[in-house]
């Protein structure tokens, strides 16, 4: 299984009935694919639309039917489209479950940099300092490292996202928590040791005695 | 209100006005209006907007044209000509977290002086911005936003002007309606006035100042 698919479908297990969920632009997109047979989630593109579906099939896009990145997607029954303001007062007024959001860094306390790179990459924030600061739970979905260096690093070197701290880090080595200001190994992936987890990782990590591997 | 055809609507645009401009990566843009700008030249301009979208699509357009000396926007990051003129200095452009721009332009619509948030609190954001503690909590003052036009781009207009938007065009453009001297409104419909149901008008009549004729 590649990277990407391990973290996606580790995501997808976070889900639960009812939820309203947002997912981001990348790898976050990819846990749609994996929702559990049968659980219905309401999915939420910030540019004003709950009830987000699969990319429509050839020839069946609308222009007035994209995800935040710009892309046709599909309408599921009972959706609901909505204006900007609507959509922000869903992420930051304690309505949003869950946010699934990519990761450039995230340091020892669960602080994530995730909107530029001083010099090379400024995107602009976008709704990512909203979701950040105002999901109920934040995951982040990410590779472990980038050119072998470690994303969880002990201090973000990047300009924060948000002083609030993501709740956890999925990888395609491991799953992290962040609970009162620590970084503990939760789980690892399919024939990974929490010693090869702790050779990619810079911060700090406390390791359990027993950490399960991850089911997929 | 009144209905004014496109180069005469656009004609009132002075240069370095300020606009609110409809969409999200294109989706819901005044495309004609925004086409009309560029063909008169209009220059020196300071848009604010969710976004620049892409080179040749929505206000992409405009910033193409080295029609902007100033962009208000959330994302700029799918438009490398926007990055390459902010770099060069040739264009400023002020980030803004999306649901903070959202709310700045309400504010600024209803009367309101600005509006507290958590967003940004402890990043680049917050510098030179004032903390407001509210109930042991803080929040950062972010202050109104208005613009001397708003180009709105609607589903449906009615002859009075009332507008209802389509699917994910919505967006900025019924906040955006709100906060501006002047609100020019297109539409991909003109409709005669009953086609609309009361409880179908997202943007009410009286607000519109233009709508923009037909082709």
């Amino acid at each position: 299984m590649d990277p990407q698919t391990i973290i996606a479908r580790r995501i997808a297990k976070e889900l639960r009935p009812g939820m309203l969920v947002n997912l981001g632009i990348g790898i976050p997109t990819l846990v749609a694919n994996y929702v559990p047979q049968g659980m219905h989630v309401f999915f939420q593109s910030e540019n004003g639309l709950i009830g987000t579906g699969a990319p429509p099939e050839e020839g069946m896009a609308h222009p007035t039917l994209t995800d935040a990145g710009g892309r046709p997607v599909t309408a599921l029954p009972g959706a609901c489209t909505f204006d900007s303001a609507m959509s922000f007062g869903l992420i930051r007024g304690g309505h949003l479950d869950l946010t699934v959001l990519g990761g450039l860094q995230v340091d020892q306390t669960g602080r994530l940099a995730n909107w530029m790179i001083p010099g090379k990459m400024v995107p602009g924030m976008g709704g990512a300092m909203d979701l950040v600061t105002g999901a109920k739970r934040v995951v982040v979905a990410m590779q472990h490292t980038a050119k072998g260096a470690p994303k969880i690093v002990k201090q973000c070197t990047l300009p924060v996202t948000s002083t609030r701290p993501v709740d956890l880090v999925v990888t395609e080595l491991a799953v992290i928590a962040f609970r009162d200001g620590q970084a503990t190994l939760l789980e690892t992936a399919p024939g990974i040791s929490p010693e090869q987890v702790a050779a990619a990782t810079q911060a700090q990590l406390s390791v359990p005695a027993r950490v399960p591997e991850m089911t997929l | 209100m009144r209905t004014l055809t496109l180069d005469q609507a656009v004609e009132m645009i002075p240069e370095g006005a300020s606009l609110m401009i409809g969409g999200f990566m294109g989706v819901g843009t005044p495309e004609r209006v925004v086409d009309e700008i560029v063909r008169q030249t209009k220059r020196d301009l300071t848009v604010i907007a969710n976004d620049t979208a892409a080179p040749g699509r929505g206000i992409g357009k405009l910033v193409d044209a080295k029609l902007l000396r100033k962009a208000i926007v959330s994302h700029i990051g799918l438009n490398p000509e926007t990055q390459r003129q902010m770099i060069s200095g040739a264009l400023e452009v002020e980030l803004v977290p999306q649901g903070t721009l959202i709310e700045r332009i309400r504010a600024g619509g209803h009367g309101l002086g600005g509006i507290l948030t958590q967003t940004g609190i402890g990043t680049p954001v917050e510098d030179g911005k004032q903390r407001i503690e509210v109930d042991g909590t803080s929040y950062l003052l972010e202050v109104a936003l208005r613009a001397d036009f708003a180009l709105v781009q609607a589903f449906l207009a009615d002859y009075l002007g009332n507008l209802s938007y389509a699917l994910t065009a919505r967006n900025f453009n019924p906040v955006m309606a709100m906060a501006a001297g002047t609100v020019i409104a297109s539409a991909d419909n003109i409709v005669p006035v009953g086609v609309l149901a009361p409880d179908h008008v997202v943007t009410p009549a009286p607000v519109v100042d233009y709508l923009v004729a037909n082709a």
